[in-house]
Parts: structure tokens; C-alpha cells; sequence
């Protein structure tokens, strides 16, 4: 059972990472395709480190990820301390359905239906330019909402209430109360809600392919262009940069894990 | 009096969100409707949702490729999901990262990537054709759509899957041993049944995307295999026919809502899956 | 516990991906970018600087300081401390869409003959201020005055070429000299198309003896038929995917413009390149500014720039099509000067789209979508 489990664990992850693996090998490569492998080659990473437009769109990527995620995290969590106070039944239910429509609805429509807004809005105040840094910060952060305001309930939920009752029995204005007692006891779930915001918007790219204007690409839409093109490895070399940067992370911070339950487990014995 | 302070703060609380919502969620759908039925000029009519008879070859093969890899998904996540579950904890926490890792990476590299592995020239070619075999087509086929949807989408049913396999109760387990159970029927009448939320939300999470797709089907399927979220994304970026994508968009929609609602009936947790 | 670290992890990518595009400004700095002695005629000077001018381009169509070329966006914003925001699109309806849905706004775009027509008719066009674009002497007088402009009022020529059947010699043994090749069985699954109606439609529509721009619908469902027989046998719908798939031996047969062959075959000898017997498609692609730019100054400007001698060089070593610039032309250090692709001295037999009927436009694009539904 145990080689079946390993052989499985071993073919799937073949599966997951063949590409990436492809996409590290051709980024190296000395000719321009990304079939077929002409030698051994920095020159893509030169090249990309060259191109300037690339790098903006990797800094717009950051800046709106940043500001999407946090905006949502507020807004997300103070909506779920509402949506959980709500005692009319039909108004949670209702608060909750609106909720899971841009999660349960595919992005395309999802980001359509923000495009003919903005269009028709842009028209109505007669701006010719209505889609942009706005359009899409907006729409960052309307689909960041929800996996906010999912990962923040269940900590409510799990929050002793007495607590901030006993809180404002003694004096506390409500907005203390939830400052000092309610806050706190949700943080994990506000700052896991956070972070899920950030990766979705980092790479979101339905959305803002429908909401995006000249002036602000972000990596993924110029990605898209790029395959439109004439695919060349220097965009394997901004993925392989990317995910070598991440895999490092990863790795830091399991040892580091690691090694804190080791002492743990350490001081326990 | 302190009640109602309470209350009144409250309200006060959820009113952006409200606000933001009615302004960002429910009015653009407001306008998909909008534009569904009317014309160019403004009028309403309803050609738009009458005319979609012709696309119901291709709704229907977005369905049946997506549930295809729905399917698919679900066979290859579940044993990796149970396989998981009963390893060590450090060798559990490097493998969610080691599935999850992929999602960090962009999709359209990832889906880009599969050509140069698929193309008649490339990778797996070539090797068959080293022991004499091939070339085999493999891009540019409906199977190369499926296996793209497969191959993004996978992580998304394997940690709602796994998520809740941690949480059984070994206990339960040793118990239906104890009873006397075999292994297949503890799995099908302990594991299974605890295991449906977790299968259901990633129903959900592949499903949906694999339904609206349109970077996979035209980057390995090159194009001849439309699916419907290519026929939307055609209406709104080169033909310009912002009515039809938006009829056709509405009905996405309301089959999409119709599949989760009859999937979510064999659910009875409060609330739609999430991840993590 | 699990949540927890995932969380740091990514908090700490966050800060190594902002480590990594500072990185990348400052390396930036270090890479000394192809350097040129350049002589402008026309006067760039920091008057408009700090606006911004958007220009929306086809793929591939602007020399952008990869593999040794000229930045020419960076070195117009060098001069005139103008940011260019440069976006591109893939084929002119696409183009075409992105303007009409009135959320965005450009100030320079690059359009084909037909849709610069039918922009005209629909008055999205700005005229030219052609007293501040002194270098329009410089276009070859044959391409002035041409159909979809015939004042010389909202256009300025970029680039010119024909559209031919590119082949690879390993696979096509026998020199093709008609489109019906791509029909021919025989190639089941090394044929690529063309991914957009016009140029499509006008494979199938040559072969078949038809006018381009014909108004008869019948000959229009007999072209369509005749995309939806080839679709047995072809293996993709392209449009600069081609490059990929012809250069590494993907595809065989291909039909694109003649200059792109040239850049193809720089990086696989196998390929050849041949003008069907039936005729062919010409275009001009020229530089006109949309209705509602933002930033008029800037745009005429720009135009000025991409005319001078030596940046429109630059232009036609990168992009390969043939030049409507006399001083490029005249040019000795033009290595494409001649090319017998380019420039023959026998030119095939040629047709120009025009822009045709809405109705009829409506028509082709339902058979289009049909074609690819098919």
C-alpha cells in the first residue's frame, strides 16, 4: 500500500509539474523557440531585465494586488462582522447569496458584466476613458470580497460573544469593543482572508482582460499579448525567476517550521 | 438602550458592503440582463436569446468537456487526497505546497507550456519517435482542451478533498475496522459519506472554470474547438456584438446556477465550499 | 497552524517580488541599449513632456529593443520625455472592437486599408495636422491618395505587403503555385489559417475565382463552405502563433504576409515562399489617430517620428514589410533593398480590400463565426 501511495503521489506530481519543469529547461534556451532546444543561453533573462515594459507590468501587478487585497480585507471583514450580527434570517441569507455570486459565477461573466458597467458608466459622465487603474482596482477588489468576508465568518463564529458584551457592559463604546475583543480573536482568519486576496488578484487574468485599459497592463495581461506574439523564452525566463523565487520561500519556511515543532515537540519531552 | 446602540452600530457596519455590493455585484448583472435584451440602438428585443439556437452544439460541448474533466479531476484527486492524509505531518505540509506552488505560478504560462510538450515536434514526440513511433497528434485536439482543464484546475479538487479527509476522526476508522468491515466498505460507507463537502466544492471550482474557459481552447485546441467562453470573448473583443455575448453570457450563467443548485442539494453544510 | 504558514510564505514572496522588480530597474541601468548616432529632421523637444500618448499596435510591429533592435517608444520618450503606453491587438476587428466600446481612448493606431475606410465612414477618425508631419515627403507617391483616403487627410502609410502561401520544402516537395495546396489532402494536419474573417475568407475566395469585396452572398456561403472543408484537415487557426509553428516544423503550409516569411525563414532555411497563381491580397497599414485621443500634440509628434529616415530604417529592418518610405528605399544600408519577396519586379496579380456593405460585413461575420462553430 505504501509504494502504491508513493508511486500515485510520485506520478501526479509529474503530471502538475512537467510544465514548469519544460518552462525552466526552454528558458535557458539559445535559439528563439520554445520547442526546440538550440544550446545553453542566459540571454533570455537578459533580455527580459532589458524590456522595461515587463518590468512596469510586474511593479502594476504588485501595486494593485497590494491595494485590491487591502481595501477588501477591510471592507470584507467589516462586512462580516455585519452579515453575522444580522438577525433577520432572510437579510443573512440574502447577504450571503449576494456573496457567492462572483465566486460561484465564471470569471468571464463576472468580468463582462464589470466592463458593461464601467462602459456605461464611463459614457453617462462622457469619459473616454473610463477603463483603467480604477476600473480594475474595483474589480479586484469586488471578486476579493467573498474569500474575505469566508475566511473571516468562521472565526466569528467560533468568537465568544459574552466577551464583548461583558466589554461594553463595562464601558465600551460598541467600535471598542470590536477593536479590543472581536478583532483580535478573528485576525488568523482576517489575515489568511488577506493573503488569499493578494494570490487570487496576483493572478487573476479573466477579470482584467475585460476591465483593463491602455494605460495600466498588469503581468498577466501582458503575458496574454505575449502568446499572442511571437512567443519568445524570455517569457519562460520571467516564470522561471518567479517560481524559483517562490520554491525558495517555500522551502525557508517549511525548515524553518520544522525545526519550531522539533523544539516544540522538544520542550513538551 | 445599549441594545439598540449596538444595533444601530451594526447596521452601520455592513452598509458599505451592502452599498459596494448592490453597486459592483448586483447591477452589472442588471446589465448583462439589460443588454441581453436589447439591440444596438437601445430597443428592446429578443433575437438575442432566440438566435442562441445555434450555439447549442457548443454549449453542449463546453459541458461535456468540462464535466469531462470534472470527472477526470476527481478520479486522479481523491487517492491523492486519501494518500495524503495518512501521511506524516511534515510530509503532508510539503505536499499541500508542493499542489499548491503550481497555482502561484501564472496559468497562461503553465497552459503555453503544455504546447511545447504536445506540438508534433515536441517533447513526447520526439521521445516516440526515438523508439519509432509517432508522430501522434496530440495538440490541437479536444483531448489536449481537456487535459488543460485537468491539468489548472486539479489543486482545486484536491484540497477541499483533503481538507476534510484530515478531519475524519481516526478513531471512526479503527472503529469500522473493529465492526469488521473490509477496506472497500469502509471507504465507501465512512470515508465517502464524510468526504461529500469536500468533493462537492470541488465539483465546483473545477467545474465552473472549465465551463467558461477560452485561453485553453485556444491555445490546445488551436482554435477549431470553440467553446462557449470563446464565443463570449469573440462577441466582446472582435466582433463587437455586445448584445449576443451578453445573451449568451446570461444563459452561462443561469446553467451554471441551475448545476450548482441540483449539486448543493447533497450538500447541507450553511454555506458554499471555500478553499482551504 | 497550516494557514498560518502558508500565509507567511506568502507575505515573503510578496516582499521578494518587489525585491525582484527593483532588481530589475536597477539592472536595467546596467544594460547599455543599443546605441545609434541618430539624425532627426524633424524637432523633438521637451514641450509636451509628462503627458502620456497611447498607442495601440499590431503584435509585432514596432522595433521594442529586443535582440539588438532600437527601442523606438523608449527613444521617442527619451526625446520628448513623453511615456508611451504601448498596447497591441491582433487583427484589425479586434482593434476595431476595443475603440467602440468607448472605455478606452488612443492616441495613435495603426489600421488596414479596408477598416481605415470604414473607420472614415464612421467618423472615428481625426484629420491630420500634416503641416507638423514634415517628414510626409518621404512617402512614396504611389501610396498616397489611395481609396480609403483619397484627400490625404487621416492617414500616413507604415508599412505595405502582400499576403502569399509560405511552405516547407522538407514536407512540399513540388514547388506549389496555387492556393488550392492548402485543400490538398495530402497535408492533413500540417495546414495552418488564417484566425480572423477578411484574410480567411479571402484564401478560400481567391481559389475560388471571386472578387474580395464581392457583394453576392451566394459566393460568400461558397467561400465559407469552403473554410468549413479545409477545417478537416487544417490544424490551426493562427495569427502570430504562426511564427512558432512554421520555424520549428509544426506546420507546413501557411498562408501570411511576405515579410514575416522573411523573418521566418532567418530562422529555418526549409521555408519557402510563393505568390499563388490565383492572386493575392495588398494592404498599406497606416498610422491614424482615433477620434477622442487624448493627447493630439503628442500624436502628430509621434507620427513625425516614425517617418524620420533613420528610425523608419529601424522599422523596416525589424518588421520586415515593405517600406512606402523614399528615403528608406533609396538607402543603401537597407538590406532588404530589392528583395525579391518585398519589392518584385513583377508583381503577382493584387486586390485590395475595401470596406464592404454593413450587410454584407454582418453576413461574413456570421459565417465566420459559423466556420469556426463548425
Amino acid at each position: 500500500m505504501k509504494h502504491i501511495s508513493r508511486i500515485y503521489t510520485a506520478l501526479v506530481m509529474v503530471f502538475l509539474y512537467a510544465p514548469i519543469a519544460v518552462m525552466v529547461v526552454y528558458s535557458f534556451n539559445a535559439s528563439r523557440s520554445t520547442s526546440v532546444f538550440g544550446g545553453f543561453s542566459l540571454k533570455w533573462y537578459a533580455e527580459l531585465l532589458n524590456d522595461s515594459s515587463t518590468i512596469e507590468a510586474l511593479e502594476n501587478t504588485l501595486v494593485l494586488a497590494v491595494l485590491s487585497s487591502l481595501v477588501a480585507t477591510v471592507l470584507g471583514t467589516l462586512s462580516a462582522v455585519g452579515i453575522f450580527s444580522m438577525k433577520k434570517k432572510w437579510a443573512k441569507t440574502a447577504a450571503m447569496t449576494v456573496t457567492n455570486i462572483p465566486m460561484m459565477n465564471p470569471d468571464i461573466v463576472t468580468g463582462i458584466s464589470l466592463m458593461l458597467l464601467f462602459v456605461f458608466v464611463g459614457q453617462m459622465v462622457g469619459s473616454k476613458n473610463s477603463l483603467g487603474f480604477g476600473t480594475m482596482l474595483i474589480a479586484h477588489i469586488t471578486f476579493n470580497l467573498p474569500y474575505v468576508i469566508l475566511s473571516v465568518l468562521p472565526k466569528l463564529r467560533q468568537t465568544d460573544h459574552h466577551l464583548a458584551e461583558a466589554a461594553q457592559d463595562l464601558g465600551c463604546t460598541p467600535f471598542m469593543a470590536f477593536f479590543k475583543v472581536i478583532l483580535p480573536s478573528i485576525m488568523p482568519g482576517v489575515f489568511s482572508g488577506l493573503m488569499m486576496a493578494f494570490t487570487l488578484s496576483l493572478d487573476d487574468f479573466v477579470i482584467s482582460y475585460f476591465t483593463t485599459g491602455p494605460d495600466f497592463q498588469t503581468l498577466p495581461i501582458k503575458i496574454f499579448s505575449m502568446t499572442k506574439r511571437r512567443v519568445t523564452p524570455d517569457m519562460y525566463a520571467l516564470s522561471t525567476l518567479i517560481f524559483l523565487s517562490v520554491l525558495l520561500l517555500l522551502i525557508l519556511s517549511n525548515v524553518a517550521q520544522a525545526r519550531s515543532e522539533k523544539r516544540r515537540e522538544g520542550a513538551k519531552a | 438602550m445599549n441594545k439598540k446602540r449596538t444595533d444601530f452600530a451594526q447596521k452601520l457596519i455592513s452598509a458599505p458592503y451592502i452599498v459596494w455590493s448592490a453597486i459592483f455585484i448586483i447591477v452589472p448583472l442588471l446589465m448583462v440582463a439589460y443588454y441581453a435584451f436589447t439591440d444596438k440602438s437601445g430597443a428592446f428585443t429578443l433575437d438575442n436569446i432566440s438566435g442562441l439556437s445555434r450555439y447549442a452544439k457548443t454549449f453542449g460541448m463546453s459541458l461535456l468537456y468540462a464535466a469531462e474533466a470534472t470527472v477526470i479531476s476527481l478520479i486522479i484527486a481523491y487517492p491523492l487526497a486519501y494518500f495524503m492524509s495518512n501521511m506524516k505531518a511534515g510530509a503532508q505540509r510539503m505536499m499541500s505546497m508542493l499542489i499548491m506552488l503550481p497555482m502561484w505560478m501564472n496559468f497562461l504560462i503553465r497552459t503555453y507550456s503544455w504546447i511545447t510538450i504536445l506540438a508534433k515536434t515536441g517533447i513526447i514526440n520526439t521521445l516516440l519517435s526515438k523508439i519509432g513511433i509517432g508522430p501522434v497528434q496530440l495538440i490541437n485536439t479536444p483531448g489536449a482542451v481537456v487535459l488543460g482543464m485537468v491539468y489548472n484546475y486539479l489543486p482545486y479538487m484536491v484540497l477541499p478533498i483533503y481538507t476534510v479527509m484530515v478531519k475524519i476522526d481516526k478513531s471512526l476508522l479503527e472503529a469500522a475496522d473493529d465492526l469488521g468491515s473490509s477496506p472497500i466498505s469502509r471507504l465507501r460507507r465512512v470515508i465517502f459519506p464524510m468526504t461529500v463537502p469536500g468533493i462537492i466544492s470541488g465539483i465546483t471550482m473545477v467545474f465552473v472554470p472549465s465551463v467558461s474557459t477560452f485561453y485553453i481552447s485556444q491555445k490546445l485546441g488551436g482554435g477549431k474547438t470553440m467553446l462557449i467562453g470563446d464565443v463570449i470573448e469573440m462577441q466582446f473583443q472582435s466582433s463587437y456584438n455586445y448584445n449576443l455575448g451578453a445573451a449568451i453570457s446570461l444563459v452561462l450563467m443561469v446553467l451554471i446556477l441551475i448545476s450548482l443548485a441540483v449539486m448543493n442539494r447533497f450538500d447541507d453544510s450553511e454555506e458554499g465550499g471555500i478553499l482551504i | 497552524m497550516k494557514i498560518l504558514s502558508f500565509n507567511k510564505i506568502l507575505a515573503m514572496l510578496l516582499c521578494f517580488l518587489v525585491a525582484l522588480s527593483f532588481c530589475g530597474c536597477y539592472c536595467e541601468e546596467y544594460i547599455p541599449s543599443a546605441d545609434y548616432e541618430l539624425s532627426l529632421e524633424g524637432e523633438y523637444n521637451k514641450s509636451l513632456a509628462g503627458t502620456t500618448l497611447n498607442v495601440f499596435n499590431w503584435g509585432e510591429y514596432i522595433p521594442d529593443g529586443t535582440e539588438g533592435s532600437m527601442d523606438i517608444n523608449k527613444k521617442f520618450s527619451e526625446l520628448t520625455g513623453i511615456k508611451v503606453n504601448y498596447t497591441t491587438y491582433e487583427n484589425n476587428e479586434a482593434m476595431y472592437a476595443k475603440l467602440k466600446s468607448g472605455g478606452v481612448s488612443y492616441d495613435i493606431i495603426i489600421p488596414s486599408d479596408y477598416m481605415i475606410e470604414r473607420m472614415n465612414k464612421e467618423k472615428m477618425l481625426e484629420k491630420l495636422d500634416f503641416s507638423r508631419i514634415s517628414n510626409y515627403k518621404y512617402i512614396d507617391p504611389q501610396y498616397k491618395n489611395l481609396y480609403f483616403d483619397p484627400e490625404n487627410e487621416y492617414s500616413v502609410p507604415y508599412s505595405v505587403g502582400m499576403v502569399g502561401l509560405i511552405y516547407n520544402t522538407k514536407t512540399v516537395k513540388q514547388k506549389p503555385d496555387s492556393w488550392g495546396t492548402m485543400w490538398d489532402e495530402k497535408y492533413k494536419g500540417d495546414i495552418l489559417n488564417f484566425n480572423n474573417p477578411r484574410d480567411a475568407f479571402a484564401i478560400s475566395q481567391q481559389f475560388l475565382g471571386f472578387d474580395l469585396n464581392t457583394t453576392d452572398k451566394t459566393q460568400w456561403d461558397k467561400a465559407a463552405h469552403k473554410l468549413i472543408e479545409q477545417k478537416k484537415i487544417l490544424q490551426s487557426y493562427v495569427m502570430d502563433e504562426i511564427f512558432q509553428k512554421m520555424e520549428d516544423g509544426e506546420a507546413a503550409i501557411a498562408p501570411y504576409y511576405a515579410g514575416d516569411f522573411l523573418l521566418m525563414q532567418e530562422n529555418n532555411p526549409d521555408l519557402e515562399f510563393v505568390y499563388p497563381k490565383e492572386g493575392t491580397n495588398i494592404f498599406v497599414d497606416s498610422v491614424c489617430v482615433p477620434k477622442g485621443c487624448q493627447n493630439y500634440e503628442a500624436a502628430m509628434l509621434y507620427i513625425n517620428f516614425l517617418l524620420e529616415p533613420d528610425i523608419a530604417l529601424e522599422i523596416a529592418e525589424y518588421v520586415y514589410y515593405a517600406t512606402p518610405n523614399t528615403a528608406v528605399l533609396e538607402n543603401d544600408d537597407y538590406s532588404l533593398k530589392g528583395n525579391e519577396y518585398l519589392y518584385p519586379e513583377v508583381y503577382p496579380k493584387v486586390q485590395y480590400f475595401h470596406d464592404v456593405d454593413s450587410d454584407i460585413r454582418t453576413y461574413y461575420e456570421y459565417l465566420w463565426e459559423s466556420v469556426k462553430l463548425a
